[in-house]
């Protein structure tokens, strides 16, 4: 079983590093619009410091939703969507490996890229890690819920839009709790209280997530 | 009662503006479902209708067929 | 034991029960708004802090509990269309859904309005009203997916499982005003102890939910009825159904 999903994970890198563009894309457009704020609010350090956590987060989500494209339209154009339901593996499973690989090529970028975003937008140093770390726990159920989203909307032309709004009201809570653990950092207090929620949140979508993506793709390849 | 008079009723102790804003936009709202929901009716009605009096004209001209 | 219930899954068959149900639910509706809101409007008492204003009450509280309620309604639904394959029960989501959507919409609305004179504002980010916010966007992409399908069937199946992903959010809307520092006022009526509002309030309060709750119904049986024709249009009941209205009219 564990094979499976490093042969499915193996091979999703692979076909990504061959078309490049589709994982450096989302990370350049988190960049440039985490970088569009301080030229359109203005260059104050403590105004762009209080706001930064909001901007970044807001950001990632933004590239996030961008990147979903890539997850399951191309595979439900070639059929090879069909080819991996029809494995005798259980498609939950699978679809976790996919989103798995999914995270490595785009939740990562965005996470190591961070730090930069950081200094651009005048954040302390005490924060970067609350940053990191809620990235680190947030970036994965993202990825999580997106695919729901995406496996719903792969067989619909306009499938895009839809896609956002479907998954940004269920990111909510994600952005909210984030937010509060960097500010709550850059006040000194203890945000172990709020990763631990994110991390709550993070398991609840591994154990559950899979089986809905499954259940979602059966709806649109059929 | 809990007004004296008419003009009380409308002032609302001052936050006449407000109580009547939400009232008169819940009762807009509802009718307006309701009256989609009837339309909606109806035009499924029509639909099937017109359906119904096209798949006769087809029999009637297929039986003329016959008989021509 | 269910098999009284059997008969239902027919589409025909619960078209006649919505239908029989409909006049009952409607009456119910137009009693309990009446009464209602005579009592609300001209004969509760002003409540010693918040004057006249208070009276929004009668309109947001019943609202906003009948938003929640339809969305839970919805998941059952969904539940059940997803384990037992029961058609009907999609349909059934189709239908409640803008129903739900409309009352969160006027839950917020009226709720802005009580809140600027109240609170000095039109809207805060705090807690009740950002997840109410949610489940108006929830509410709105469940419609938004049923819509985007041609396939009706297929439809039902993904507004299905969109709106089991979005029942987190019922608990956090309810708990929200215990587990954060909010500026949304605390449960009063559904909590393990007695309602903390005085009686004379209190009952057209009631009056009001049960009416909204009967409207949901109503409306809901209309379009539950009106999503069966459209989806069986090509039966043959549905023809019959259809002429005999025509011949009725002549």
């Amino acid at each position: 079983m564990f094979n499976v999903f490093l042969q499915v994970v193996s091979k999703e890198l692979k076909g990504a590093f061959r078309r490049q563009s589709d994982i450096l894309n989302p990370v350049w457009f988190f960049i440039i619009v985490v970088t569009l704020f301080p030229l359109g609010i203005g260059t104050d350090p403590t105004l762009l410091a209080r706001i930064a956590p909001g901007i970044i987060w807001v950001a990632a989500l933004l590239a996030a939703l961008l990147s979903f494209e890539r997850l399951f339209k191309d595979d439900f154009i070639d059929g090879s969507l069909e080819q991996l339901m029809l494995m005798p593996h259980p498609l939950a499973w699978l679809v976790s490996a996919k989103v798995f690989a999914h995270w490595l090529l785009t939740g990562l970028p965005i996470l190591f890229v961070s730090p930069l975003l950081a200094v651009f937008l005048a954040m302390e140093v005490d924060t970067y890690l609350a940053l990191f770390l809620t990235l680190l726990i947030g970036t994965p159920i993202l990825s999580l819920l997106g695919a729901i989203g995406v496996a719903l909307t792969v067989g619909l032309r306009k499938g895009g839009i839809l896609l956002s709004l479907i998954m940004l009201p269920l990111s909510i809570p994600i952005l909210i709790f984030s937010t509060m653990a960097i500010d709550a950092a850059a006040y000194g207090q203890s945000y172990l209280g709020l990763l631990a929620l994110l991390g709550a949140m993070l398991v609840t979508s591994i154990t559950l997530a899979p089986f809905a993506i499954a259940a979602s793709l059966r709806v649109s390849v059929s | 009662m809990a007004f004296d008079s008419l003009a009380d009723f409308f002032a609302m102790g001052g936050y006449g503006f407000y109580v009547w804003l939400s009232y008169g936009i819940t009762f807009f709202v509802l009718i307006f479902l309701i009256v989609n929901s009837m339309n909606k009716k109806k035009k499924i009605f029509k639909s099937v209708e017109q359906r119904l009096s096209r798949e006769q004209r087809i029999k009637k001209a297929q039986n003329m067929e016959g008989t021509l | 034991m269910w098999k009284w219930l059997h008969p239902y899954a027919k589409p025909e068959k619960s078209y006649q029960l919505a239908g029989k149900l409909l006049p009952w639910f409607a009456v119910v509706t137009v009693v309990t708004f009446v009464v209602g809101l005579v009592w609300g409007l001209l004969f509760a008492p002003a409540d010693y802090q918040q004057g006249d204003s208070f009276r929004i009450i009668y309109i947001h509280v019943p609202a906003a509990m009948m938003a929640m309620a339809a969305y839970s309604t919805m998941a059952i639904a969904a539940f059940i269309a997803l384990v037992w394959q029961i058609r009907l029960a999609e349909m059934n989501i189709a239908a409640i859904a803008p129903v739900g959507a409309v009352f969160t919409f006027i839950a917020l609305i009226t709720g802005a309005a009580w809140g600027k004179p109240m609170w000095g504002a039109w809207w805060v980010w705090d807690a009740r009203l950002t997840s109410e916010l949610i489940l108006l966007f929830v509410y709105l992409g469940i419609i938004a997916l049923y819509n985007a399908f041609s396939d009706k069937v297929l439809a039902g199946r993904a507004a299905s499982i969109l709106t089991l992903v979005g029942v987190i959010n019922l608990p956090i809307i309810h708990y929200s005003v215990v587990w954060w520092n909010t500026l949304h006022q605390g449960a009063t009526i559904m909590k393990l102890d007695k309602p903390s509002m005085d009686p004379a309030m209190l009952w057209p309060l009631m009056i009001m939910i049960v009416g909204f709750g009967a409207f949901l119904g109503t409306l809901s049986l209309m379009r539950f009825r009106n999503e069966i024709l459209a989806r069986e249009s090509h039966r043959p009941w549905v023809s019959v159904l259809v002429t005999e209205k025509l011949a009725g009219e002549k």
